[in-house]
Protein backbone atom coordinates (compact mmCIF):
# COMPACT_ATOMS: atom_id res chain seq x y z
CA UNK A 1 0.00 0.00 0.00
CA UNK A 2 2.67 2.23 0.95
CA UNK A 3 5.12 2.43 -2.73
CA UNK A 4 1.63 2.43 -4.17
CA UNK A 5 0.30 5.45 -2.24
CA UNK A 6 3.57 7.05 -3.02
CA UNK A 7 3.94 6.21 -6.50
CA UNK A 8 0.16 7.23 -7.11
CA UNK A 9 1.41 10.56 -5.45
CA UNK A 10 4.14 11.19 -7.10
CA UNK A 11 3.08 10.06 -10.60
CA UNK A 12 -0.62 11.55 -10.32
CA UNK A 13 -1.55 14.17 -7.73
CA UNK A 14 1.69 16.29 -7.98
CA UNK A 15 1.46 16.46 -11.81
CA UNK A 16 -2.10 17.12 -11.50
CA UNK A 17 -1.19 19.73 -9.18
CA UNK A 18 1.81 21.42 -10.86
CA UNK A 19 -0.66 21.14 -14.58
CA UNK A 20 -3.09 23.60 -12.67
CA UNK A 21 -0.36 25.55 -11.08
CA UNK A 22 1.15 25.85 -14.68
CA UNK A 23 -1.98 27.09 -16.42
CA UNK A 24 -1.76 29.68 -14.06
CA UNK A 25 1.65 31.06 -15.38
CA UNK A 26 3.20 32.21 -18.33
CA UNK A 27 6.66 33.65 -19.79
CA UNK A 28 6.96 37.52 -19.95
CA UNK A 29 9.41 40.14 -20.90
CA UNK A 30 10.55 41.79 -18.02
CA UNK A 31 12.13 45.10 -19.05
CA UNK A 32 13.08 46.79 -22.15
CA UNK A 33 15.29 47.05 -25.03
CA UNK A 34 18.14 44.05 -25.00
CA UNK A 35 17.85 44.31 -21.44
CA UNK A 36 14.95 42.22 -21.39
CA UNK A 37 14.64 38.67 -19.93
CA UNK A 38 11.98 36.04 -20.48
CA UNK A 39 11.02 35.17 -16.74
CA UNK A 40 7.89 33.58 -15.74
CA UNK A 41 5.19 35.22 -13.79
CA UNK A 42 1.86 34.23 -12.36
CA UNK A 43 -0.96 35.70 -14.71
CA UNK A 44 -4.14 34.39 -13.57
CA UNK A 45 -6.89 32.78 -15.50
CA UNK A 46 -5.45 34.42 -18.97
CA UNK A 47 -4.23 31.32 -20.37
CA UNK A 48 -7.90 29.94 -20.03
CA UNK A 49 -9.11 32.75 -21.34
CA UNK A 50 -6.90 33.00 -24.28
CA UNK A 51 -7.70 28.86 -24.71
CA UNK A 52 -11.35 29.52 -24.71
CA UNK A 53 -11.13 32.27 -27.20
CA UNK A 54 -9.35 29.89 -29.77
CA UNK A 55 -11.18 29.27 -32.56
CA UNK A 56 -8.07 26.61 -33.73
CA UNK A 57 -9.67 24.62 -30.41
CA UNK A 58 -13.00 24.84 -31.53
CA UNK A 59 -12.39 23.77 -34.94
CA UNK A 60 -10.54 20.88 -33.28
CA UNK A 61 -13.58 20.49 -30.60
CA UNK A 62 -16.15 20.25 -34.22
CA UNK A 63 -13.96 17.50 -35.55
CA UNK A 64 -13.55 15.56 -32.18
CA UNK A 65 -17.44 15.58 -32.33
CA UNK A 66 -18.14 14.79 -35.74
CA UNK A 67 -15.38 11.54 -35.29
CA UNK A 68 -17.17 10.69 -32.00
CA UNK A 69 -20.71 10.33 -32.93
CA UNK A 70 -19.12 8.46 -36.42
CA UNK A 71 -16.75 6.02 -33.88
CA UNK A 72 -19.02 5.22 -30.58
CA UNK A 73 -23.07 4.32 -31.94
CA UNK A 74 -21.30 2.49 -34.56
CA UNK A 75 -18.29 0.45 -32.73
CA UNK A 76 -20.89 -0.30 -29.55
CA UNK A 77 -23.60 -0.96 -32.80
CA UNK A 78 -21.25 -3.70 -34.21
CA UNK A 79 -20.20 -5.15 -30.96
CA UNK A 80 -23.55 -5.24 -29.72
CA UNK A 81 -24.73 -7.44 -33.31
CA UNK A 82 -22.03 -9.35 -32.64
CA UNK A 83 -21.98 -10.40 -29.50
CA UNK A 84 -26.00 -11.38 -29.52
CA UNK A 85 -25.25 -13.35 -32.57
CA UNK A 86 -22.59 -15.54 -31.29
CA UNK A 87 -25.04 -15.90 -28.49
CA UNK A 88 -27.70 -17.76 -30.85
CA UNK A 89 -27.91 -20.95 -30.67
CA UNK A 90 -26.42 -23.70 -33.38
CA UNK A 91 -24.56 -20.40 -35.43
CA UNK A 92 -21.67 -21.49 -37.03
CA UNK A 93 -17.78 -20.76 -37.02
CA UNK A 94 -18.78 -19.30 -33.86
CA UNK A 95 -14.96 -19.48 -31.67
CA UNK A 96 -13.42 -18.70 -35.04
CA UNK A 97 -15.42 -15.48 -35.76
CA UNK A 98 -15.05 -14.46 -32.13
CA UNK A 99 -11.21 -14.65 -32.29
CA UNK A 100 -10.90 -13.07 -35.35
CA UNK A 101 -13.43 -10.02 -34.16
CA UNK A 102 -11.69 -9.34 -31.09
CA UNK A 103 -7.68 -9.92 -32.86
CA UNK A 104 -7.66 -6.21 -33.69
CA UNK A 105 -7.63 -5.60 -30.07
CA UNK A 106 -4.10 -7.25 -30.20
CA UNK A 107 -2.54 -4.60 -32.63
CA UNK A 108 -1.45 -1.53 -31.23
CA UNK A 109 -3.54 1.76 -32.80
CA UNK A 110 -0.17 3.02 -34.30
CA UNK A 111 0.30 0.05 -36.28
CA UNK A 112 -3.52 -0.41 -36.49
CA UNK A 113 -3.04 2.65 -38.36
CA UNK A 114 -0.14 2.17 -40.24
CA UNK A 115 -1.79 -0.97 -41.78
CA UNK A 116 -5.22 1.26 -42.52
CA UNK A 117 -2.95 3.94 -43.94
CA UNK A 118 -1.81 1.91 -46.15
CA UNK A 119 -4.52 0.49 -47.53
CA UNK A 120 -6.04 4.00 -48.14
CA UNK A 121 -2.74 5.43 -49.43
CA UNK A 122 -3.14 6.27 -53.33
CA UNK A 123 -0.13 4.10 -54.67
CA UNK A 124 -0.48 1.08 -52.67
CA UNK A 125 -4.12 0.43 -51.64
CA UNK A 126 -5.37 -2.68 -52.86
CA UNK A 127 -9.09 -1.16 -52.28
CA UNK A 128 -8.35 1.66 -55.14
CA UNK A 129 -6.83 -1.34 -57.39
CA UNK A 130 -10.11 -3.51 -57.10
CA UNK A 131 -12.10 -0.01 -58.36
CA UNK A 132 -10.12 0.08 -61.03
CA UNK A 133 -10.00 -3.37 -62.38
CA UNK A 134 -13.65 -2.97 -62.24
CA UNK A 135 -13.96 0.24 -64.31
CA UNK A 136 -15.00 2.01 -61.25
CA UNK A 137 -13.42 5.81 -59.65
CA UNK A 138 -11.32 4.06 -56.43
CA UNK A 139 -12.38 6.46 -53.78
CA UNK A 140 -10.20 8.81 -52.24
CA UNK A 141 -9.38 8.14 -48.27
CA UNK A 142 -7.74 11.40 -48.00
CA UNK A 143 -10.34 13.96 -48.32
CA UNK A 144 -11.48 16.46 -46.47
CA UNK A 145 -14.21 15.24 -45.39
CA UNK A 146 -13.66 11.37 -46.44
CA UNK A 147 -10.69 11.40 -43.76
CA UNK A 148 -13.18 11.59 -40.70
CA UNK A 149 -14.78 7.75 -41.97
CA UNK A 150 -10.75 6.50 -42.62
CA UNK A 151 -9.95 7.82 -39.24
CA UNK A 152 -13.00 6.52 -37.59
CA UNK A 153 -12.76 3.20 -39.43
CA UNK A 154 -9.56 2.38 -38.27
CA UNK A 155 -11.08 3.31 -34.36
CA UNK A 156 -13.74 0.78 -35.11
CA UNK A 157 -11.53 -1.86 -36.50
CA UNK A 158 -9.86 -1.59 -33.14
CA UNK A 159 -12.47 -1.02 -30.52
CA UNK A 160 -15.47 -3.50 -31.85
CA UNK A 161 -13.52 -6.54 -31.02
CA UNK A 162 -12.87 -5.98 -27.20
CA UNK A 163 -16.06 -4.52 -26.93
CA UNK A 164 -17.82 -7.02 -28.17
CA UNK A 165 -15.92 -9.43 -25.86
CA UNK A 166 -17.35 -7.52 -22.44
CA UNK A 167 -20.78 -7.94 -23.99
CA UNK A 168 -20.58 -11.26 -24.84
CA UNK A 169 -18.91 -12.16 -21.31
CA UNK A 170 -21.83 -10.50 -20.37
CA UNK A 171 -24.26 -12.32 -22.13
CA UNK A 172 -22.99 -16.11 -21.17
CA UNK A 173 -23.67 -14.92 -17.43
CA UNK A 174 -27.47 -14.50 -18.00
CA UNK A 175 -28.87 -17.86 -16.71
CA UNK A 176 -30.00 -20.22 -19.86
CA UNK A 177 -33.43 -21.19 -17.80
CA UNK A 178 -34.63 -17.65 -18.61
CA UNK A 179 -34.51 -18.33 -22.29
CA UNK A 180 -36.05 -21.68 -21.91
CA UNK A 181 -39.16 -20.17 -20.13
CA UNK A 182 -39.24 -17.60 -22.74
CA UNK A 183 -39.10 -19.96 -25.80
CA UNK A 184 -41.88 -21.93 -24.28
CA UNK A 185 -43.81 -18.89 -23.97
CA UNK A 186 -43.40 -18.78 -27.83
CA UNK A 187 -41.33 -15.80 -27.82
CA UNK A 188 -38.66 -15.87 -31.63
CA UNK A 189 -34.57 -15.59 -30.90
CA UNK A 190 -35.27 -11.57 -32.11
CA UNK A 191 -37.91 -10.90 -29.11
CA UNK A 192 -35.65 -13.07 -26.96
CA UNK A 193 -32.59 -10.36 -27.60
CA UNK A 194 -34.81 -7.62 -27.58
CA UNK A 195 -36.67 -8.43 -23.99
CA UNK A 196 -34.25 -9.93 -22.07
CA UNK A 197 -31.16 -9.86 -23.52
CA UNK A 198 -30.59 -6.39 -24.31
CA UNK A 199 -31.92 -5.00 -20.54
CA UNK A 200 -29.80 -7.48 -19.07
CA UNK A 201 -26.82 -6.19 -21.13
CA UNK A 202 -27.62 -2.97 -19.48
CA UNK A 203 -24.37 -2.23 -17.22
CA UNK A 204 -22.03 -3.45 -19.74
CA UNK A 205 -23.17 -1.33 -22.70
CA UNK A 206 -23.06 1.44 -19.92
CA UNK A 207 -19.44 1.11 -19.55
CA UNK A 208 -18.90 0.06 -22.86
CA UNK A 209 -20.31 3.42 -23.81
CA UNK A 210 -18.01 5.52 -20.87
CA UNK A 211 -15.14 3.75 -21.90
CA UNK A 212 -15.52 4.93 -25.58
CA UNK A 213 -16.45 8.77 -24.92
CA UNK A 214 -13.31 8.59 -22.99
CA UNK A 215 -10.94 7.28 -26.01
CA UNK A 216 -13.00 9.70 -28.16
CA UNK A 217 -11.79 12.28 -25.95
CA UNK A 218 -8.21 11.76 -26.28
CA UNK A 219 -8.02 10.69 -29.56
CA UNK A 220 -4.58 11.07 -30.60
CA UNK A 221 -2.43 7.85 -31.78
CA UNK A 222 -4.60 7.56 -35.18
CA UNK A 223 -4.84 10.67 -36.48
CA UNK A 224 -0.89 11.36 -35.63
CA UNK A 225 0.44 8.60 -37.11
CA UNK A 226 -1.94 9.52 -40.40
CA UNK A 227 -0.12 12.70 -40.40
CA UNK A 228 2.85 11.56 -42.81
CA UNK A 229 0.86 10.37 -45.23
CA UNK A 230 -1.37 12.49 -45.75
CA UNK A 231 -1.71 16.81 -45.62
CA UNK A 232 -5.72 16.54 -44.61
CA UNK A 233 -5.15 15.77 -41.17
CA UNK A 234 -3.45 18.66 -39.19
CA UNK A 235 -1.01 19.33 -36.62
CA UNK A 236 -4.27 20.62 -34.70
CA UNK A 237 -6.87 18.12 -36.20
CA UNK A 238 -7.64 16.89 -32.99
CA UNK A 239 -7.70 18.56 -29.59
CA UNK A 240 -4.99 16.20 -28.17
CA UNK A 241 -3.08 17.08 -31.17
CA UNK A 242 -3.13 20.68 -30.43
CA UNK A 243 -2.40 20.15 -26.80
CA UNK A 244 0.69 18.33 -27.86
CA UNK A 245 1.94 20.92 -30.64
CA UNK A 246 1.11 23.78 -28.07
CA UNK A 247 3.58 21.94 -25.44
CA UNK A 248 6.27 20.31 -27.75
CA UNK A 249 6.22 22.25 -30.76
CA UNK A 250 5.23 25.68 -30.24
CA UNK A 251 6.67 25.45 -26.59
CA UNK A 252 3.91 26.64 -24.58
CA UNK A 253 3.48 24.44 -21.78
CA UNK A 254 1.32 26.85 -20.16
CA UNK A 255 -1.71 27.57 -22.70
CA UNK A 256 -1.42 23.88 -23.31
CA UNK A 257 -1.46 23.20 -19.82
CA UNK A 258 -4.54 25.52 -19.37
CA UNK A 259 -6.50 23.60 -22.04
CA UNK A 260 -5.64 20.12 -20.59
CA UNK A 261 -6.64 20.62 -17.53
CA UNK A 262 -10.06 21.79 -19.08
CA UNK A 263 -9.92 18.73 -21.06
CA UNK A 264 -9.73 16.34 -17.70
CA UNK A 265 -12.65 18.81 -16.07
CA UNK A 266 -14.71 18.43 -19.48
CA UNK A 267 -13.70 14.51 -19.09
CA UNK A 268 -14.43 13.65 -15.62
CA UNK A 269 -18.33 15.45 -15.76
CA UNK A 270 -19.46 13.74 -18.65
CA UNK A 271 -18.19 10.71 -17.30
CA UNK A 272 -19.78 11.11 -14.01
CA UNK A 273 -22.96 12.58 -15.34
CA UNK A 274 -23.17 9.50 -17.72
CA UNK A 275 -22.53 7.71 -15.26
CA UNK A 276 -24.91 9.12 -12.83
CA UNK A 277 -27.72 9.71 -14.49
CA UNK A 278 -27.61 5.98 -16.17
CA UNK A 279 -27.35 4.29 -13.02
CA UNK A 280 -30.06 6.05 -11.37
CA UNK A 281 -32.58 4.81 -14.51
CA UNK A 282 -31.48 1.62 -14.98
CA UNK A 283 -31.00 0.66 -11.41
CA UNK A 284 -33.43 2.61 -9.12
CA UNK A 285 -32.41 2.46 -5.64
CA UNK A 286 -29.45 0.14 -6.45
CA UNK A 287 -26.93 2.85 -5.39
CA UNK B 1 -28.48 -6.83 -41.75
CA UNK B 2 -29.02 -9.71 -39.69
CA UNK B 3 -32.74 -8.82 -38.58
CA UNK B 4 -33.68 -9.30 -41.93
CA UNK B 5 -34.83 -12.96 -42.62
CA UNK B 6 -36.25 -12.97 -39.61
CA UNK B 7 -38.88 -10.02 -39.88
CA UNK B 8 -39.40 -12.28 -42.91
CA UNK B 9 -40.35 -15.08 -41.88
CA UNK B 10 -42.17 -13.61 -39.53
CA UNK B 11 -44.09 -12.25 -41.62
CA UNK B 12 -44.67 -16.02 -43.02
CA UNK B 13 -45.42 -17.26 -39.81
CA UNK B 14 -48.93 -17.53 -39.10
CA UNK B 15 -49.89 -17.78 -43.27
CA UNK B 16 -47.98 -21.43 -42.74
CA UNK B 17 -50.80 -22.45 -39.96
CA UNK B 18 -48.75 -25.15 -38.16
CA UNK B 19 -46.42 -23.04 -35.53
CA UNK B 20 -43.77 -25.85 -35.11
CA UNK B 21 -42.62 -25.51 -38.73
CA UNK B 22 -42.20 -22.38 -39.70
CA UNK B 23 -40.79 -21.79 -36.60
CA UNK B 24 -37.88 -24.11 -36.78
CA UNK B 25 -37.42 -22.92 -40.23
CA UNK B 26 -37.09 -19.20 -39.14
CA UNK B 27 -34.73 -20.39 -36.28
CA UNK B 28 -32.35 -22.03 -38.79
CA UNK B 29 -32.87 -19.79 -42.01
CA UNK B 30 -31.85 -16.77 -39.26
CA UNK B 31 -29.31 -18.53 -37.79
CA UNK B 32 -27.35 -18.80 -41.61
CA UNK B 33 -27.94 -15.67 -42.03
CA UNK B 34 -26.13 -14.73 -38.69
CA UNK B 35 -23.53 -16.58 -39.40
CA UNK B 36 -22.82 -14.77 -42.53
CA UNK B 37 -22.78 -11.64 -41.09
CA UNK B 38 -19.98 -13.15 -38.23
CA UNK B 39 -18.17 -13.99 -41.19
CA UNK B 40 -18.12 -10.54 -42.84
CA UNK B 41 -16.95 -8.97 -39.79
CA UNK B 42 -14.67 -11.44 -39.28
CA UNK B 43 -13.08 -10.80 -42.70
CA UNK B 44 -13.57 -7.00 -42.32
CA UNK B 45 -10.95 -7.68 -39.10
CA UNK B 46 -9.08 -9.88 -40.74
CA UNK B 47 -8.27 -7.83 -43.77
CA UNK B 48 -5.20 -5.47 -42.56
CA UNK B 49 -3.72 -8.19 -40.89
CA UNK B 50 -4.35 -10.63 -44.20
CA UNK B 51 -2.99 -7.50 -46.29
CA UNK B 52 0.66 -6.72 -43.99
CA UNK B 53 1.50 -10.32 -44.52
CA UNK B 54 1.12 -10.43 -48.33
CA UNK B 55 2.81 -6.92 -49.03
CA UNK B 56 5.56 -7.90 -46.85
CA UNK B 57 6.33 -10.31 -49.69
CA UNK B 58 6.92 -7.71 -52.05
CA UNK B 59 10.13 -6.00 -53.48
CA UNK B 60 9.61 -2.24 -52.76
CA UNK B 61 9.26 -2.16 -56.24
CA UNK B 62 6.51 -4.62 -56.36
CA UNK B 63 4.68 -2.62 -53.72
CA UNK B 64 3.55 0.33 -56.02
CA UNK B 65 3.62 -1.64 -59.11
CA UNK B 66 1.49 -5.12 -57.90
CA UNK B 67 -1.83 -5.74 -56.78
CA UNK B 68 -1.46 -5.41 -52.72
CA UNK B 69 -3.62 -8.05 -51.42
CA UNK B 70 -1.39 -10.88 -53.86
CA UNK B 71 2.08 -12.38 -52.22
CA UNK B 72 4.61 -11.92 -54.24
CA UNK B 73 7.25 -14.87 -54.54
CA UNK B 74 10.62 -13.63 -56.05
CA UNK B 75 11.90 -13.41 -52.86
CA UNK B 76 11.05 -10.11 -51.19
CA UNK B 77 10.52 -10.98 -47.79
CA UNK B 78 14.07 -12.32 -47.75
CA UNK B 79 15.09 -9.17 -49.15
CA UNK B 80 12.80 -7.32 -46.42
CA UNK B 81 13.22 -8.75 -43.15
CA UNK B 82 17.29 -8.67 -43.95
CA UNK B 83 17.16 -5.01 -44.53
CA UNK B 84 14.94 -4.39 -41.87
CA UNK B 85 17.47 -6.12 -39.18
CA UNK B 86 20.34 -4.59 -40.68
CA UNK B 87 18.51 -1.34 -41.02
CA UNK B 88 20.65 0.72 -38.24
CA UNK B 89 22.85 -2.25 -36.79
CA UNK B 90 19.62 -4.20 -35.94
CA UNK B 91 17.38 -1.26 -34.24
CA UNK B 92 14.20 -3.28 -34.78
CA UNK B 93 15.64 -5.39 -32.72
CA UNK B 94 16.01 -3.49 -29.65
CA UNK B 95 12.86 -1.20 -30.31
CA UNK B 96 11.43 -5.17 -29.99
CA UNK B 97 13.67 -5.42 -26.87
CA UNK B 98 12.32 -2.27 -25.85
CA UNK B 99 8.94 -3.03 -25.84
CA UNK B 100 8.72 -6.18 -24.09
CA UNK B 101 10.57 -4.46 -21.33
CA UNK B 102 8.10 -1.31 -21.13
CA UNK B 103 5.26 -3.61 -21.32
CA UNK B 104 6.62 -6.42 -19.29
CA UNK B 105 8.18 -5.42 -16.34
CA UNK B 106 6.28 -2.45 -16.63
CA UNK B 107 3.20 -4.12 -16.21
CA UNK B 108 4.35 -6.82 -13.55
CA UNK B 109 5.44 -4.05 -11.15
CA UNK B 110 1.90 -2.36 -11.65
CA UNK B 111 0.50 -5.42 -10.81
CA UNK B 112 2.13 -6.03 -7.95
CA UNK B 113 1.78 -2.68 -7.06
CA UNK B 114 -1.97 -2.45 -7.84
CA UNK B 115 -2.42 -6.30 -6.16
CA UNK B 116 -1.47 -4.81 -2.82
CA UNK B 117 -3.24 -1.27 -2.65
CA UNK B 118 -6.08 -3.08 -4.09
CA UNK B 119 -5.79 -5.75 -1.37
CA UNK B 120 -5.52 -3.08 1.34
CA UNK B 121 -8.13 -0.62 0.03
CA UNK B 122 -10.28 -3.83 0.07
CA UNK B 123 -9.77 -5.59 3.09
CA UNK B 124 -8.40 -2.59 5.79
CA UNK B 125 -10.18 -0.07 7.38
CA UNK B 126 -8.54 3.18 7.82
CA UNK B 127 -9.26 6.76 7.61
CA UNK B 128 -9.95 8.60 4.42
CA UNK B 129 -10.35 4.94 2.58
CA UNK B 130 -13.08 6.48 0.90
CA UNK B 131 -11.50 9.34 -0.03
CA UNK B 132 -8.66 7.79 -1.73
CA UNK B 133 -10.45 5.69 -3.58
CA UNK B 134 -12.51 8.16 -4.88
CA UNK B 135 -9.68 9.93 -6.24
CA UNK B 136 -8.64 6.87 -7.68
CA UNK B 137 -11.47 6.13 -9.66
CA UNK B 138 -11.30 10.04 -10.72
CA UNK B 139 -7.68 9.15 -11.67
CA UNK B 140 -9.19 7.11 -14.25
CA UNK B 141 -10.75 9.60 -15.96
CA UNK B 142 -7.76 12.03 -16.24
CA UNK B 143 -6.40 12.42 -19.63
CA UNK B 144 -3.07 10.42 -19.91
CA UNK B 145 -1.84 14.53 -21.79
CA UNK B 146 -3.01 16.36 -18.47
CA UNK B 147 -0.53 14.29 -17.05
CA UNK B 148 2.02 13.79 -19.29
CA UNK B 149 2.79 17.05 -19.60
CA UNK B 150 3.64 17.86 -15.93
CA UNK B 151 5.58 14.32 -15.54
CA UNK B 152 7.61 15.61 -18.32
CA UNK B 153 8.77 18.58 -16.94
CA UNK B 154 8.77 17.31 -13.64
CA UNK B 155 11.13 14.44 -14.90
CA UNK B 156 13.29 16.44 -17.29
CA UNK B 157 14.06 18.65 -13.54
CA UNK B 158 15.43 15.41 -12.39
CA UNK B 159 16.85 14.08 -15.23
CA UNK B 160 15.45 11.04 -16.26
CA UNK B 161 13.60 12.21 -19.69
CA UNK B 162 15.15 10.25 -22.77
CA UNK B 163 15.89 7.69 -20.20
CA UNK B 164 14.12 3.83 -19.66
CA UNK B 165 12.78 5.43 -16.23
CA UNK B 166 10.85 8.13 -17.95
CA UNK B 167 8.15 5.59 -19.54
CA UNK B 168 8.46 3.26 -16.75
CA UNK B 169 7.79 4.92 -13.81
CA UNK B 170 4.81 6.98 -15.02
CA UNK B 171 2.92 3.84 -16.30
CA UNK B 172 3.70 1.96 -13.06
CA UNK B 173 0.73 3.81 -11.27
CA UNK B 174 -2.43 2.88 -12.73
CA UNK B 175 -5.84 4.01 -11.30
CA UNK B 176 -7.89 1.68 -13.21
CA UNK B 177 -5.40 -1.57 -12.26
CA UNK B 178 -5.79 -0.37 -8.52
CA UNK B 179 -9.54 0.15 -9.25
CA UNK B 180 -10.21 -3.35 -10.42
CA UNK B 181 -7.73 -5.03 -7.80
CA UNK B 182 -9.80 -3.19 -5.05
CA UNK B 183 -13.06 -5.19 -6.52
CA UNK B 184 -11.37 -8.06 -7.40
CA UNK B 185 -10.01 -8.67 -3.69
CA UNK B 186 -13.13 -7.59 -2.27
CA UNK B 187 -14.92 -10.53 -4.07
CA UNK B 188 -11.82 -13.10 -3.92
CA UNK B 189 -10.34 -12.81 -0.48
CA UNK B 190 -13.19 -13.74 2.66
CA UNK B 191 -12.38 -11.77 5.40
CA UNK B 192 -12.89 -15.54 7.28
CA UNK B 193 -9.40 -16.91 6.12
CA UNK B 194 -7.41 -13.51 6.91
CA UNK B 195 -8.89 -14.09 10.58
CA UNK B 196 -7.97 -17.04 10.41
CA UNK B 197 -4.08 -16.80 9.88
CA UNK B 198 -3.85 -13.84 12.10
CA UNK B 199 -5.36 -16.30 14.79
CA UNK B 200 -2.45 -18.68 13.64
CA UNK B 201 0.12 -15.80 14.19
CA UNK B 202 0.95 -14.82 10.74
CA UNK B 203 2.09 -11.55 10.09
CA UNK B 204 -0.03 -8.70 7.53
CA UNK B 205 2.74 -9.28 4.88
CA UNK B 206 2.42 -13.39 5.23
CA UNK B 207 -1.14 -13.04 4.81
CA UNK B 208 -1.01 -11.00 1.87
CA UNK B 209 1.54 -13.00 0.13
CA UNK B 210 0.67 -16.25 1.03
CA UNK B 211 -3.12 -15.74 1.37
CA UNK B 212 -4.44 -13.10 -0.68
CA UNK B 213 -1.97 -13.36 -3.89
CA UNK B 214 -3.12 -16.79 -4.74
CA UNK B 215 -6.54 -15.88 -4.47
CA UNK B 216 -6.27 -13.49 -6.26
CA UNK B 217 -4.47 -14.68 -8.83
CA UNK B 218 -6.80 -14.95 -11.70
CA UNK B 219 -8.07 -11.41 -11.57
CA UNK B 220 -4.02 -10.22 -11.26
CA UNK B 221 -3.22 -12.10 -14.63
CA UNK B 222 -6.42 -10.22 -16.25
CA UNK B 223 -4.93 -6.95 -15.13
CA UNK B 224 -1.83 -8.15 -16.20
CA UNK B 225 -2.58 -8.51 -19.61
CA UNK B 226 -4.74 -5.36 -19.81
CA UNK B 227 -2.05 -3.09 -18.75
CA UNK B 228 0.40 -5.03 -20.48
CA UNK B 229 -1.92 -3.80 -23.92
CA UNK B 230 -2.26 -0.45 -22.45
CA UNK B 231 1.95 0.35 -22.45
CA UNK B 232 1.96 -1.65 -25.35
CA UNK B 233 -0.38 0.34 -26.82
CA UNK B 234 0.64 3.16 -25.55
CA UNK B 235 2.48 6.12 -28.21
CA UNK B 236 1.70 9.26 -26.46
CA UNK B 237 4.18 8.88 -23.41
CA UNK B 238 7.38 7.42 -24.92
CA UNK B 239 7.00 9.64 -28.31
CA UNK B 240 7.29 13.31 -25.55
CA UNK B 241 9.69 11.13 -23.24
CA UNK B 242 12.10 9.84 -25.60
CA UNK B 243 14.68 11.44 -28.28
CA UNK B 244 17.04 8.77 -29.03
CA UNK B 245 15.72 6.15 -30.82
CA UNK B 246 17.21 3.40 -29.16
CA UNK B 247 15.59 3.53 -26.73
CA UNK B 248 12.24 3.96 -28.56
CA UNK B 249 9.51 1.34 -27.75
CA UNK B 250 7.92 -0.87 -31.37
CA UNK B 251 5.15 2.05 -31.39
CA UNK B 252 7.58 5.15 -31.99
CA UNK B 253 10.27 3.19 -34.22
CA UNK B 254 8.02 2.42 -36.67
CA UNK B 255 5.85 5.98 -36.55
CA UNK B 256 9.38 7.29 -36.90
CA UNK B 257 10.02 5.13 -39.77
CA UNK B 258 6.85 6.28 -41.52
CA UNK B 259 7.92 9.98 -41.45
CA UNK B 260 11.30 9.28 -42.77
CA UNK B 261 9.10 6.98 -45.26
CA UNK B 262 7.09 10.10 -46.46
CA UNK B 263 10.64 11.05 -48.33
CA UNK B 264 11.85 7.79 -49.07
CA UNK B 265 9.34 5.57 -50.33
CA UNK B 266 11.51 2.89 -50.33
CA UNK B 267 11.53 2.74 -46.63
CA UNK B 268 7.88 1.62 -46.71
CA UNK B 269 8.31 -2.21 -47.00
CA UNK B 270 10.26 -2.01 -43.91
CA UNK B 271 7.36 -0.21 -42.18
CA UNK B 272 4.77 -3.03 -43.22
CA UNK B 273 7.81 -5.77 -42.57
CA UNK B 274 8.53 -4.43 -39.43
CA UNK B 275 4.38 -3.84 -38.48
CA UNK B 276 4.24 -7.79 -39.38
CA UNK B 277 6.90 -8.82 -37.65
CA UNK B 278 5.37 -7.03 -34.76
CA UNK B 279 1.63 -7.82 -34.26
CA UNK B 280 2.05 -11.57 -34.95
CA UNK B 281 4.06 -12.51 -32.34
CA UNK B 282 1.69 -10.07 -29.73
CA UNK B 283 -1.44 -12.19 -31.81
CA UNK B 284 0.10 -15.68 -31.13
CA UNK B 285 0.28 -14.72 -27.06
CA UNK B 286 -2.95 -13.47 -27.51
CA UNK B 287 -4.68 -16.41 -29.20
CA UNK B 288 -2.36 -18.64 -26.22
CA UNK B 289 -3.70 -16.83 -23.06
CA UNK B 290 -7.24 -16.90 -24.52
CA UNK B 291 -8.51 -19.13 -21.57
CA UNK B 292 -6.85 -16.39 -18.62
CA UNK B 293 -9.12 -13.50 -20.11
CA UNK B 294 -11.20 -12.73 -17.63
CA UNK B 295 -13.42 -9.99 -18.66
CA UNK B 296 -16.06 -10.45 -16.66
CA UNK B 297 -14.09 -9.21 -14.10
CA UNK B 298 -14.49 -5.55 -15.87
CA UNK B 299 -18.50 -5.64 -16.44
CA UNK B 300 -19.25 -6.93 -12.55
CA UNK B 301 -16.75 -3.88 -11.95
CA UNK B 302 -20.07 -1.12 -12.44
CA UNK B 303 -22.36 -2.89 -10.23
CA UNK B 304 -19.54 -3.35 -7.41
Amino acid sequence: MAPALLLFTTFLLIPIVYAIWLSLRANRRIGGGILSKLTEVFVGLENYGRALGDPILYGALGRMLIYGLLVVPTMLGLALMFALLLDLPRVRLRTATRISIFLPYAVPGVIASLLWGFLYLPRVSPIRAAFEAANLTPPDFFTSTSVFFSVANIAVWGGTGFNMIIMYTALRSIPAELYDAARLDGCGELQIAWRIKIPLLFPAVVMTFIFSMIATLQVFNEPQTLTPLTNVISSTWMPMQKIYTDAFVLNDIYSAAATSVMFALVTLVLSLGVLTLLQRRAFGEDR
Amino acid sequence: MSAAPVVAADRNGPAAGASALPSRRRAVSSHRGATLVLVIGALYCLLPVAWVIMASTKTPGELFTTFSLWPSFTGGIQGNVQGLLAYKDGLFLRWAANTALYAGVGALLTVLISGAAGYAMAKYRFTGREFVFRVILAGVLVPQVTLAIPQYLLLAKIGLVGSYWSVLLPTMISPFSIYLARIYATAAVPDELLEAGRIDGAGEFKLFRSVAMPLMLPGLVTIFLLHFVSVWNNFLLPFIMLSDDSKFPMTVGLFSLLNQGASQPALYTLVITGSMLSILPLIALFLLLQKYWRLDLLSGGLKG
